[in-house]
C-alpha cells in the first residue's frame, strides 16, 4: 500500500508498506528516520515515542497506515538548524543521557510534558515519564533535566 | 512549583564542566548526537544493498535434532539463504572461555531459545515466517533444570563429563572455634536480566578480498573478533570489527549473539545482512545473571566480633559455560562481603543445567553473594544485640587488613566511613497525614490512603574486584597520534575500548587533554585495527584503558620533547610540552609545536597492564586474585503496605569510594543507574523459568523500575586515591548494584519483621498468601 504523510514538516510518500508494518518501521526503514528507537515494540518503553497530530504515541504501537495524512513528528523534527531545543540542551547539561537509547523517546515525553505544563512538580514528572524506560540513569538526571528545562522555558 | 516534599538528590562533588580535563565534569562527545537522534546504534545500521537475517530457536529446553528440512523455507519468495550447523565452515563452538557452544545446533539443543536455523530474506518478516517453515524433527530429551539436582548421580548430563562447572574450596584460619554466637539462614536469587534497552543488533558486509566488515554492538570486540575467525575459519586479518552505536550492556553483550551468524549470512549470500533481535528474543539471545543458591552461618563473640564465616554458594550456570567459572571465583572470593573473619570456609559451585545460559552481569557473582551475607548481619546485629550499622562497623575491613584469600587490602577500605556518611544523611520526611497518593505503594492504582502502610529502613555495605582477577592477563592498547591540523595542535585517541553508554570515550578525551594539554581531541571510531582494550565489564575501563591512554600520551610527550631537544639544541629533560608550547625549565616559550612538528604527526600505541593478579590455591582458595577493590555503602527506606505487599522505595542514599573521580557527573549517573539496578532485583526483576521454558520474555512480564519506582537518592562520593591505581582511580560501575538491593531488602524485612529470604521480594512474600 501506499501512504502519504507529513514528517517533520515535510510530506513523504512511501510505497509497498505491509498492512502490519508499524509507524516506527516505515520512519527508521522506510523515510531514514532511525532516530524513534525500538527497544520493545511492544508499546512497554516509550522509546519509540513520536507526535501524531500533535499527540505523544508509542510508533511502535500506531500501525503505518493510521498515520496516512496525518503530521508526525520525530526527535530528528525538534531542533531548529543547528539550535537544539532547550529540552534537548537540558538533558545534554544535566548528563541525561548515558547510552542514549532511552534520550529520543525521553525527550520527546519531556518536550510533550512542558507544553502542558509549565512549572511540573516532581511527581507531576514522574508520572508524566512513566512509560519512558530507561535502564542506566535512574532517572535522577532525566528528572534534572526536565527541571532544569521548565526553569529555563519559565524565564522565556 | 515542585509540591512534593521528598529529599532531592545530592552530591558533595560538584559538577563543573571546566576545561575538560582529568577532574572535570566534562560532557559527553557524542551527547548532541543522541539527544538529536542521530547517533548510529546497531539497530539503526542501514545499507542499500542489505538483507535481513532472522535465527530459527529451539523451543525445547533438551531435545536431540533427527532431522532438519530446509526445501520448504527455501521456496518462500524473497528469501536469499537458509543455513544451518553443517553451513558452518570453521568450528561450529565458541564462547568466552571455553567453546562449548554451537554457532547452530547440530546434534542437540540444550535450552530453549538455542539457535538452530538461520534465514536471509529481503524483508525482515518475510524472513521470519520463512523461518517457521523450516522443519526441525526433535526427539525431546530429559532436562535438568534444578541447579540443586544438576550433580545428582543419576542427573541428566549437559555435557560430557559431567554438569560441574567450577567448584571453588576456600580455607583460611583453621577449623572453626565454637562461638558463643551463631547465626545461619538459606538465601536463593532469582534470574536477573540486564535489559539494556538498545537490542542485539549488527550489519556484516562481506568485502572484496573475501573477509568481512562487522558494525556491532559488543563489550569487548577483540574477543568477539577471536571467536568469529574460529567459527568462520578466516584469520583476523579477514575478520575486521567496528563498534556500532551501543544502547547499554550491563554484561549481557560479552557473549556473542548475532555476530558469527550475521557474518554466515552475508558470506553466502555475498550481500550485507542485518540481523535484529526483538525484545521477546533479545531475552532468549544473550546469558542472564546467574541464579543462585546459597546457605551462610557465622559465628561470633557476645560483642558481636566474627570469629568465623561458612558458606556453600551453588550457581545455575545453565546450559553453556559462559563466564560462569569466573562468577564462582567471585562469588568464592568475595562472597563473605568487606569484612575481618579470622576462620573462613566456603565451597561455591556453578552447575550446568538445562536452564537459559547465564553469565556476566553488573556485579559479577557478588551481587548473589551479598543479599546473603547482608542478612546474616542483620541477624547477627539482632542476635547480640547491636545496632545493624554499628555491627558492620565493628567487623568492617580496614586498609591493610587481609580479605578471606589472604589478600592485603593494600588501599582505602573505608567500610565504617561510608556507613557512618550514609546513616547519617538526612531521612526523607515522614509521611504526613494527606499523603499524595502517587507517593504511596500501589501509587495511582489507589490502593492505600496510608493504612497498613509501615516503613522500614535497611543498611548494606558490599565490595567488588575491579578489573578480570585470579592470573588473567588483562591489558589494554592504546595509540594516540599528535598533529597540526589547521593550525591547532588536534590529538587522535584510539582503542577498541567498547563505549556503552558509561562515558569511556569522555574519560580518553580528557586524560588526553590534560596530559598533552591540547584541547581538541578526536575519538577515533573503534575498532579491531588496533590492539585489544579488554572488555568493557569489571568495572575497569577508566583504570586500564584510561592507564594505557595514559601512558600513549606519555609517550608521545616524550617523543615530541624529544624532536624538540634536536631541534632546539638541548637536552629532552628540560623541556615542557603544553599545548601547542614547548617550554623551558622555567616555563619560558622556546618553540611552538607546529616548529617541532611541520606537517608530521607523532604517534604511539603502548600497551598497558596493571598489576599481575595471581591464580588461586585450589585447595584453599588463598592467593593475590584480585588488583582492587570498590567499597560502597546502601540506605534504603521503604513504605510497605503490609496489607497487599506493594512496597514503595521512599529513599535510596549512598556513599562510594571512587579513588579519584576523573569525571564527576559521570560517575554519580553510574552509581544512580547502578543503585536502580541493584533495586530491581530486591523487588521486581526476575525471568521466570519453568521446566527450562522462559515464562515472561518482555518488558510486560519483566519489570525493570520505571521513573515513578526510582525514589530520590542522595549519592556522596570519596575519593580516596588508589596510589597504584593511574590518577588514583577506582572502579565505579558495580558496587551500587550490589550494595543497594541488600539494604533495599533489609529495608522491607525491617518494615514487614518476616525473614524474607528470596529476592525479587514479592508481594506474597510479604503477607504470605
Ligand atoms: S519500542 Fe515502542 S514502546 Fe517500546
Ligand atoms: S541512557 Fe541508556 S537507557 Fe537511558
Amino acid at each position: 500500500m501506499r501512504i502519504t504523510t507529513t514528517v517533520n514538516g515535510t510530506e513523504r510518500e512511501v510505497d509497498d508498506v505491509w498492512a502490519g508494518e508499524s509507524l516506527l518501521y516505515v520512519l527508521r526503514e522506510r523515510l531514514g528516520l532511525p532516530g524513534a528507537k525500538n527497544a520493545c515494540e511492544q508499546g512497554e518503553c516509550g522509546s519509540c515515542t513520536v507526535y501524531l497530530d500533535g499527540e505523544p504515541v508509542c510508533a511502535c504501537l500506531v500501525a503505518a497506515g493510521q498515520a496516512n495524512g496525518r503530521q508526525v513528528t520525530t526527535v530528528e523534527g525538534l531542533a531548529e538548524g543547528e539550535r537544539l531545543h532547550p529540552v534537548q540542551e537540558a538533558f545534554l547539561e544535566t548528563g541525561a543521557v548515558q547510552c542514549g537509547f532511552c534520550t529520543p523517546g525521553l525527550v520527546v515525553a519531556a518536550h510533550d510534558l512542558l507544553q502542558r505544563v509549565s512549572r511540573p512538580s516532581d511527581l507531576e514528572i514522574r508520572e508524566a515519564l512513566a512509560g519512558n524506560l530507561c535502564r542506566c540513569t535512574g532517572y535522577e538526571k532525566i528528572l534534572d533535566a526536565v527541571r532544569l528545562a521548565a526553569d529555563r522555558q519559565a524565564q522565556g | 512549583m515542585s509540591t512534593d516534599a521528598g529529599t532531592r538528590s545530592t552530591t558533595t562533588t560538584p559538577g563543573r564542566v571546566g576545561y575538560g580535563r582529568v577532574g572535570d565534569s566534562a560532557r559527553r562527545p557524542d551527547g548532541t548526537l543522541k539527544v538529536t537522534g542521530e547517533f548510529a546504534y546497531a539497530s539503526d545500521l542501514w545499507h542499500d544493498e542489505m538483507v535481513w537475517g532472522v535465527t530459527l530457536r529451539s523451543p525445547h529446553p533438551h531435545a536431540r535434532i533427527r532431522r532438519i528440512d530446509i526445501t520448504e523455507a527455501l521456496t518462500v519468495p524473497g528469501v536469499t539463504a537458509v543455513l544451518t550447523a553443517d553451513d558452518v565452515p570453521g568450528d561450529n563452538a565458541f564462547g568466552l572461555e571455553h567453546a562449548d557452544q554451537p554457532v547452530l545446533a547440530s546434534e542437540f539443543v540444550r535450552y530453549e531459545g538455542e539457535p538452530v536455523a538461520l534465514v536471509a530474506a529481503d524483508h525482515p518478516e518475510t524472513a521470519r515466517r520463512a523461518a517457521k517453515r523450516v522443519r526441525v524433527d526433535y526427539e525431546v530429551l530429559p532436562a535438568v533444570t534444578d541447579a540443586r539436582r544438576a550433580m545428582d548421580p543419576g542427573a541428566p548430563a549437559v555435557h560430557r563429563p559431567g554438569n560441574l562447572v567450577r567448584h571453588l574450596r576456600l580455607r583460611r584460619g583453621g577449623e572453626a572455634p565454637t562461638a558463643p554466637v551463631v547465626v545461619s539462614l538459606d538465601f536463593e536469587v532469582g534470574m536477573q536480566d540486564q535489559a539494556f534497552l538498545g537490542p542485539e543488533s549488527g550489519l556484516a558486509v562481506p568485502a572484496e578480498d573475501g573477509g568481512i566488515d562487522l558494525y556491532v554492538a559488543t563489550q569487548w570486540l577483540h574477543v568477539d573478533q577471536r571467536q568469529i575467525c574460529l567459527a568462520l575459519g578466516m584469520p583476523p586479518e579477514k575478520v575486521r570489527l567496528t563498534l556500532a552505536g551501543v544502547g547499554g550492556a550491563f554484561g549481557g553483550r560479552e557473549d556473542l549473539s548475532v555476530h558469527v551468524h550475521a557474518c554466515l549470512l552475508a558470506l553466502r549470500t555475498g550481500k550485507p545482512v542485518k540481523m535484529s533481535y526483538g525484545r521477546e528474543e533479545s531475552f532468549f539471545g544473550h546469558v542472564h545473571r546467574h541464579p543462585a543458591t546459597m546457605t551462610y552461618e557465622f559465628g561470633a563473640q557476645r560483642d558481636g566480633s566474627l570469629l568465623y564465616a561458612k558458606a556453600r554458594l551453588l550457581f545455575d550456570g545453565g546450559a553453556y559455560a559462559s563466564s560462569t567459572a569466573a562468577v564462582v571465583g567471585n562469588g568464592g572470593t568475595l562472597g563473605l562481603g568487606p569484612y575481618r573473619i579470622p576462620s573462613v570456609a566456603v565451597d561455591a559451585y556453578g552447575v550446568f543445567t538445562n536452564n537459559p545460559p547465564c553469565g556476566a552481569m553488573r556485579g559479577f557473582g557478588c551481587v548473589q553473594a551479598a543479599f546473603a551475607h547482608e542478612a546474616l548481619m542483620d541477624e547477627l546485629a539482632d542476635a547480640v544485640g547491636v545496632d545493624r550499622v554499628a555491627i558492620r562497623q565493628l567487623n568492617g575491613m580496614r586498609e591493610g587488613d587481609l580479605n578471606i584469600t589472604g589478600q592485603v587490602i593494600d588501599s582505602a577500605a573505608p567500610v565504617g566511613e561510608l556507613l557512618q556518611i550514609v546513616s547519617e544523611l538526612p531521612l526523607p520526611p515522614e509521611r504526613g497525614a494527606h499523603p499524595d497518593l502517587r507517593s504511596l505503594p500501589g501509587a495511582v492504582n489507589n490502593t492505600t490512603h496510608g493504612e497498613g502502610v509501615v516503613r522500614g529502613i535497611g543498611y548494606a555495605v558490599t565490595y567488588k574486584n575491579v578489573g578480570f582477577s585470579e592470573g588473567f592477563d588483562d591489558y589494554s592498547t592504546a595509540r594516540v597520534r599528535l598533529e597540526m591540523t589547521g593550525g591547532e595542535a588536534v590529538a587522535t585517541v584510539h582503542t577498541a575500548g567498547a563505549e556503552v553508554g558509561q562515558g569511556l570515550i569522555t574519560v580518553e578525551q580528557q586524560i588526553c587533554r590534560t596530559e598533552l594539554g591540547v584541547e581538541r581531541v578526536v575519538v577515533h571510531p573503534k575498532d579491531t585495527t588496533v590492539g585489544s582494550a579488554g572488555s568493557t565489564s569489571a568495572s575497569r575501563q577508566t583504570y586500564v584503558t584510561g592507564g594505557a591512554v595514559k601512558a600513549a600520551c606519555e609517550a608521545v610527550r616524550a617523543a615530541v620533547l624529544d624532536r624538540a631537544a634536536g631541534v632546539l639544541r638541548r637536552s629532552a629533560a628540560e623541556l615542557r610540552l603544553d599545548g601547542e608550547k614547548i617550554a623551558g625549565p622555567s616555563g619560558e616559550l622556546l618553540a611552538g609545536l607546529a616548529d617541532v612538528l611541520g606537517d608530521d604527526a607523532v604517534e604511539e600505541t603502548v600497551e598497558w597492564r596493571h598489576r599481575p593478579t595471581h591464580a588461586i590455591d585450589p585447595e584453599t582458595g588463598q592467593g593475590e586474585a584480585h588488583v582492587q577493590f570498590a567499597f560502597s555503602a546502601h540506605r534504603a527506606v521503604v513504605d510497605v503496605d503490609v496489607e497487599l505487599g506493594l512496597v514503595k522505595v521512599v529513599a535510596l542514599d549512598t556513599a562510594q569510594d571512587v579513588g579519584t573521580a576523573i569525571n564527576p557527573d559521570a560517575v554519580v549517573g553510574q552509581i544512580h543507574g547502578g543503585s536502580a539496578q541493584g533495586m530491581g532485583l530486591a523487588l521486581m526483576e526476575e525471568i521466570i523459568v519453568t521446566d527450562g521454558h522462559v515464562r515472561n520474555p518482555s518488558f510486560t512480564d519483566y519489570l525493570i523500575p520505571t521513573i515513578l519506582d526510582m525514589p530520590p537518592m542522595q549519592v556522596t562520593v570519596v575519593e580516596y586515591a588508589d596510589p597504584h591505581a593511574p590518577y588514583g582511580v577506582r572502579g565505579v560501575g558495580e558496587p551500587p548494584t550490589i550494595s543497594s538491593g541488600p539494604a533495599v531488602a533489609a529495608a522491607v524485612r525491617a518494615a514487614v519483621g518476616k525473614p524474607l529470604r528470596r529476592v525479587p521480594i514479592r508481594p506474597e512474600h510479604i503477607t504470605g498468601t
